[in-house]
Formats: structure tokens, C-alpha cells, sequence
């Protein structure tokens, strides 16, 4: 098992025409059983045609029906990407992977808000993706530096997410399942909901928490942990030395008012029985210290 | 981004939002012309910088003779405000408010944030306005009211109103009050804003609602459907290695500190930052190249570090992942020529044909460190600083 996707999902990418959706995709597919699992694109002017292989279809919904895909993945340019989000949610589909840096706050907030009631999970935007290695990988990550294993992976950022993948794999230990929830303020996923599903995976040992500065929902993630979680967690935050005021590169990782400092997320999860390490280097050796 | 009080005010008029009325000046002369034109025997001469604070910091002053808005004008204008958010260093004031004076009899705060957690656009209010907010939230937080906005519905009278009353906006001012803060609300909203402040919002002496002060930032991600508020930018009041970067398509941020830092991803970026610090140094600067860490972009962000005197060395951390070592050791290499390098460089690379890469950074014949991982990377760059 694993949690959120497995080789027997089948994916719709929105956006498969453009060029980060036409790359991304032909890595995604030759990835362990891609083939199998890409099986729809969404375009409403190439409607009929195929990318590569895989058909194009009108909308989400009507793909959804030719094909039976549960979740879809998103590259559509910002300014159209939270539409895309309301479409897949109206199609009702599970999951929706939304890749797409940039999106304005206003938007995702209606989109959020339209999201409430319904089945949908969505994860980003603005986020890596996710990946169950040797099965299926939806999104802009490395494929080569998984390894099938029992180790789950949260993180907000893109290539933090990578290195600390990369240490387990270095160390021997496989992930079940890596979770990339994304880096913006008003997004899907979060670390806390991505834990109970790791909690609840029979193929899932132990987690790897990778957190940053800018709002309480690392500190939100380890209260339940305190409370639920009968893994171990092991985790860092990026962003000890940010100063307040400036905004590091992703638009959520901000200190604001003199919220979200590193120091006092390390200090919540260490509280709750999270290991915690300031060098992030070691994250994969503190996993492996606690199994 | 951010944008001047006097711009904000005329974004506030806009929505219907009382405001006192008031004339930019960029130099002594428009400042007593902008006097004249008010009318009154009173008036406020205010330093327009992007940074708060400024009263504190002797940056805001009342004239009650053309003579003495002439004089203050002429002090105010080119001095180096220094305020709590500008560094000691200060800011230079290039533009001045002149407002007509206001009778006030009570300073009241109004904010609006995005909030995480509930998804919504925040409201807060409070009857405690003209001081520091931070130091009334974390000591009285009841005395903060807040409300999360459907933004189905908007800010609706019943709430906009039961907020003006407990702020202490009197009976006969609710209504004034009401506009005030729905228009705030669809300022906020139709502009893409993330941040509004008014502080102090007053009630006057004949119980008019005026907001006496307007700050605005705006979501960066949205500035694409807003031209008339790009147009407000005023580029002297950022710094200009930061806008440099932005041309390029570089995230990049001054710090303090003597190691200049250049990674691929905020996360990762913010992960070395802390990492050396972690080692006993600090960081020049945070620089996210982004996804494609070309030879282009390496070079625009060496010459962009290296233009920091205090720079004193370099640590590279690549995460490769999709984007190949090889690739990036030859950006770095041809960066490193082109820039002529003359403090130590440490390249940590990850992923793709990593092998390759350091190969290529030692047949370069540059002094260039490889390391093995960050926490290698971070010592090697630190002990190479000291040694200088």
C-alpha cells in the first residue's frame, strides 16, 4: 500500500499541451508504470487529438468518463489554473495534483471555498507533486531518487522534499509513498492532513516532517501528533536564519507579526515528541536513529 | 509589493473610504504650493517611505504657517529616516504627503490579512489604534476583534457594524463606519491586496470617520491584471540588488552576513542558509536560481552576489534532480570565468551525472571546493571565509 496514489490510479493532466505539461508528462509516463496510469489530457481546443499516445478531451468530466480516472494533475499557466482546480473538483474527481507556481491568493481562496462539501482533495498548488516509487509519479519530481520502501515524506518545498528522499535512498531506506503539499499560504493538503493518512497506511513505518517558516501549520500538525500519531515523526524547518518581513521565495514562507519563526515550530514539535535536527543534512540518519 | 500612503489613499478614495485631503510634493516648493491649495491654518508634512514607523522616526510633522510647512519640507525631504522596519541605516525620503490637519478625537486600527487557516480574508479591529498592534495583540488580544470574510457575501452590514461599535466608533458613525470598513474590504479584494492597515482610522471632534493613515501591499502573483498598480511602484524604495535579481528571474534577498548563497528552491535555499549558520557563519544573502539554474542565470547571480563588498565566499547547492550536473557544472565554470572569480567558491551538486559534473569543476582548472553534502558545504565555505 501507500497512501494517495498507487499503480492502479488512472490520471487526466490538465494543461498537456503546453510545454512544462508536455515534459513533465513523458517523464511522469516512462516512470516505473506511468504508461499504464496516464491515460487522458485535457484541452478544449485539441479535443479528439492525442498527445504522444494519450487521448485529449474537452474537460475534465468527459475525460473522466471515457477513461474512469480518479485524479488529475495540473500544469495550466496561472492565471487559468485555479478554474482548472473548480473543473476537476466539479467533475468529482478524488484527487487533484495542482503543480502550478504562482496562482493569485484571491483565487485559491475562492476555489477553497467553493472546495468545502466535496470529495475532492486537492494538493499544491505550487507543489512537487507525489510520488509511490516503483509505482506511480505525478508531478515535477526526480523519479531516479526514490526507492520502494516504508518511510513517508511531507514536505512544503520542491527541492528540500528531494534531498531528504535522497538521504533515505543513500541510507537504504525506501519511502512508501512522497508528499510534496506545496508552498503557498492558501493551499490543499496539509502537513496535518497528510499525516493521518500516513498513520493510517499499514505500509507506512515512520515519517519524515519537513516544515518552513510562515504560518502554524506545522505547529497544528504536531498537536495531532501528540494526540494520534502511532508512528515516529522526525522533522526539520527551513528557516532559522530568515529575517521577519522578507518573503523567501515561496509566497507562504513569510514571518509575519512575529508568527511562524523556525525556532518556535522546533520548539512545538519537539514539545510533542517529534525528533527535531538543525542540520539538514541529517535528516535521513534521525529517521533512521528512530526505527 | 508596496506602494506610498499617499497612493493608498487615493486607492481608499476610490472605494468610497474617507480620507484627509492631501498633495504629494517631491520637492520644498510643491510641498508650500500643496499648502496653499489645501486652504486652513493647519497641516501635516509627511515623509512617504515604504517602511512604517515614521512618526516615531521624526518623519511626520504639523505646520501651522506656510513658512513652517516650508521648513519642515526642507527638513524632512533627503533626510535618512530611520524607523523600526527601515535598519539603521534609514531610508531616504524622496516624496512628502501634505495633508490639511484633523481634529482628532479618536485613533482606532483596522487591518486585513489573508488567514491559513480558515482561508479567508481576516478582519481586525481594535479601539487601541495609533500604537504598536503587534504589542496590543500579544498583551490585550481581546481588545483585537476579527472577522473572517465569506467571499461569497463579502463584508456584510451586520458585521461591518457590530465591528465599528465594539471598536468604540459612536452611534451616530456607525453608518460612516460601515462604508469604511466594507470599503476596505472591497479595496483589499478587487485589488489582489495581502496586507491593509489603517492605523490610526480616527473619528474627529463632529464624528467623522477618517482614515488617517493607509498602508497596502499586494500579492505579487496577481500584479499581472493590475497595470495601474504596477504603475505605482516606486523602485528607490527597494533595494536594487533585489530588483537587479528580479529581472532575471531570481529570487534574492540581502542578509547580513559574509557567505553569498546561490540554490536551486526556497526551501532548500532557506535549508543552506540555516546550515551555515549552523556552522558558525551567516549568510549574505537567500537566492533561489528556481528550475533552471542555466549558465545565464548562474551568471546573473554570481555578479549579483558579488556585487555585495561583504561577500567574502560562495557556496553553491544544487539539487539537480531533473536538471543535470553536467549542465550546471558548466554554468558554474563559465559563470566563474566570466565574473572572475577571486573569493573561494564550494559547489555542492546532487542528482543527474553527478559524477560528471565534478569532473568538469576540476578540469576547469578554478580553484573551485567540491563538497559531499551540505552540512560538508557549509563547513568547507566557513573554514575558507576564516582563512581570508
Amino acid at each position: 500500500m501507500s497512501i494517495l496514489i498507487n499503480r492502479d490510479t488512472r490520471v487526466i493532466t490538465q494543461g498537456i499541451t503546453g510545454k512544462t505539461g508536455q515534459f513533465h508528462t513523458r517523464m511522469c509516463r516512462d516512470y516505473a508504470d506511468g504508461r499504464k496510469c496516464y491515460v487522458a489530457g485535457v484541452n478544449p481546443k485539441k479535443a479528439g487529438e492525442d498527445f504522444e499516445g494519450i487521448p485529449i478531451y474537452a474537460t475534465v468530466k468527459e475525460a473522466k468518463e471515457a477513461t474512469g480516472a480518479t485524479v488529475s494533475v495540473i500544469y495550466v499557466p496561472p492565471p487559468f489554473a485555479a478554474a482548472a482546480i473548480d473543473e476537476a473538483v466539479d467533475a468529482g474527481l478524488d484527487l487533484v495534483v495542482c503543480i502550478t507556481e504562482g496562482i493569485p491568493v484571491r483565487d485559491m481562496i475562492r476555489t477553497r471555498y467553493r472546495m468545502q462539501g466535496r470529495k475532492t482533495l486537492l494538493l499544491g498548488p505550487n507543489c512537487p507533486g507525489v510520488i509511490t516509487p516503483d509505482e506511480l509519479k505525478i508531478g515535477i519530481m526526480p523519479g531516479h531518487i526514490h526507492k520502494k520502501g516504508r518511510i513517508g515524506v511531507i514536505s512544503r518545498s520542491g527541492t528540500l522534499t528531494y534531498e531528504a528522499v535522497g538521504q533515505l535512498t543513500e541510507i537504504g531506506l525506501g519511502q512508501s509513498t512522497a508528499v510534496g503539499i506545496g508552498g503557498d499560504p492558501v493551499n490543499g493538503l496539509k502537513h496535518i492532513d497528510v499525516l493521518r493518512l500516513f498513520n493510517d497506511d499499514p505500509d507506512t513505518d515512520a515519517v519524515v516532517m519537513i516544515g518552513e517558516i510562515g504560518g502554524t501549520d506545522e505547529e497544528n500538525a504536531a498537536r495531532w501528533v501528540k494526540e494520534h500519531m502511532t508512528k515516529p515523526v522526525v522533522g526539520f524547518i527551513a528557516g532559522v536564519t530568515a529575517p521577519p518581513g522578507k518573503r523567501m521565495g515561496h509566497a507562504g514562507a513569510i514571518i509575519s507579526g512575529g508568527k511562524g519563526t523556525a525556532q518556535e515550530k522546533l520548539q512545538v514539535m519537539e514539545a510533542c515528541g517529534i525528533k527535531v535536527t538543525r542540520n539538514p543534512a541529517e535528516m535521513g540518519k534521525l529517521l533512521k536513529s528512530v526505527i | 509589493m508596496k506602494i506610498h500612503e499617499y497612493q493608498g489613499k487615493e486607492i481608499f478614495r476610490k472605494f468610497g473610504m474617507a480620507t484627509p485631503r492631501g498633495v504629494p510634493a517631491f520637492t520644498v516648493d510643491e510641498a508650500v504650493a500643496a499648502a496653499r491649495s489645501l486652504g486652513g491654518d493647519v497641516w501635516v508634512v509627511k515623509a512617504q517611505i515604504h517602511a512604517g514607523g515614521r512618526g516615531k522616526g521624526g518623519g511626520v510633522k504639523v505646520a501651522r504657517s506656510h513658512d513652517e510647512v516650508r521648513e519642515l519640507a526642507g527638513r524632512i525631504l533627503g533626510m535618512q529616516l530611520v524607523t523600526h522596519q527601515t535598519g539603521p541605516a534609514g531610508q531616504k525620503v524622496r516624496r512628502l504627503l501634505v495633508e490639511e490637519g484633523a481634529d482628532i478625537r479618536k485613533e482606532l486600527y483596522v487591518g486585513m490579512v489573508v488567514d491559513r487557516s480558515t482561508q479567508r480574508v481576516c478582519l481586525m479591529a481594535s479601539s487601541e489604534g495609533g500604537m504598536d498592534i503587534e504589542e496590543v495583540a500579544a498583551k490585550t488580544p481581546e481588545k483585537i476583534h476579527k472577522v473572517f470574510i465569506d467571499p461569497t457575501k463579502g463584508l456584510t452590514d451586520a458585521e461591518a457594524d457590530e465591528v465599528a461599535r465594539k471598536i468604540g466608533i459612536p452611534e451616530a458613525s456607525v453608518a460612516q463606519g460601515r462604508a469604511m470598513l466594507q470599503g476596505l474590504y472591497r479595496a483589499f479584494d478587487e485589488t489582489d491586496a495581502s496586507l491593509a492597515e489603517i492605523n490610526p482610522l480616527i473619528v474627529t471632534g463632529d464624528g467623522r470617520v477618517i482614515a488617517l493613515d493607509a498602508k497596502l501591499n499586494f500579492d505579487s502573483n496577481a500584479l499581472y491584471r493590475h497595470p495601474e498598480i504596477v504603475a505605482m511602484r516606486d523602485l528607490d524604495e527597494e533595494d536594487p540588488a533585489e530588483v537587479e535579481a528580479s529581472k532575471s528571474d531570481l529570487s534574492y534577498i540581502s542578509l547580513d552576513g559574509n557567505i553569498g548563497c546561490l540554490v536551486n528552491g526556497a526551501g532548500l535555499a532557506m535549508a543552506t542558509m540555516d546550515t551555515i549558520k549552523l556552522f558558525g557563519a551567516e549568510p549574505a544573502n537567500f537566492l533561489d536560481v528556481g528550475g533552471g539554474a542555466t549558465t545565464e542565470k548562474v551568471t546573473e547571480a554570481f555578479k549579483i552576489m558579488l556585487r555585495n563588498p561583504k561577500v567574502k565566499g560562495i557556496l553553491v547547492n544544487i539539487f539537480g534532480g531533473i536538471m543535470q550536473c553536467d549542465t550546471i557544472a558548466n554554468g558554474i565554470v563559465a559563470a566563474a570565468r566570466e565574473t572572475h572569480l577571486s573569493v573561494p567558491l564550494v559547489v555542492r551538486m546532487k542528482g543527474t551525472n553527478e559524477d560528471i559534473g565534478r569532473q568538469i569543476l576540476k578540469d576547469s582548472g578554478l580553484p573551485i571546493i567540491a563538497a559531499d553534502n551540505m552540512a560538508d558545504a557549509a563547513q568547507k565555505i566557513v573554514a575558507a571565509v576564516q582563512q581570508v
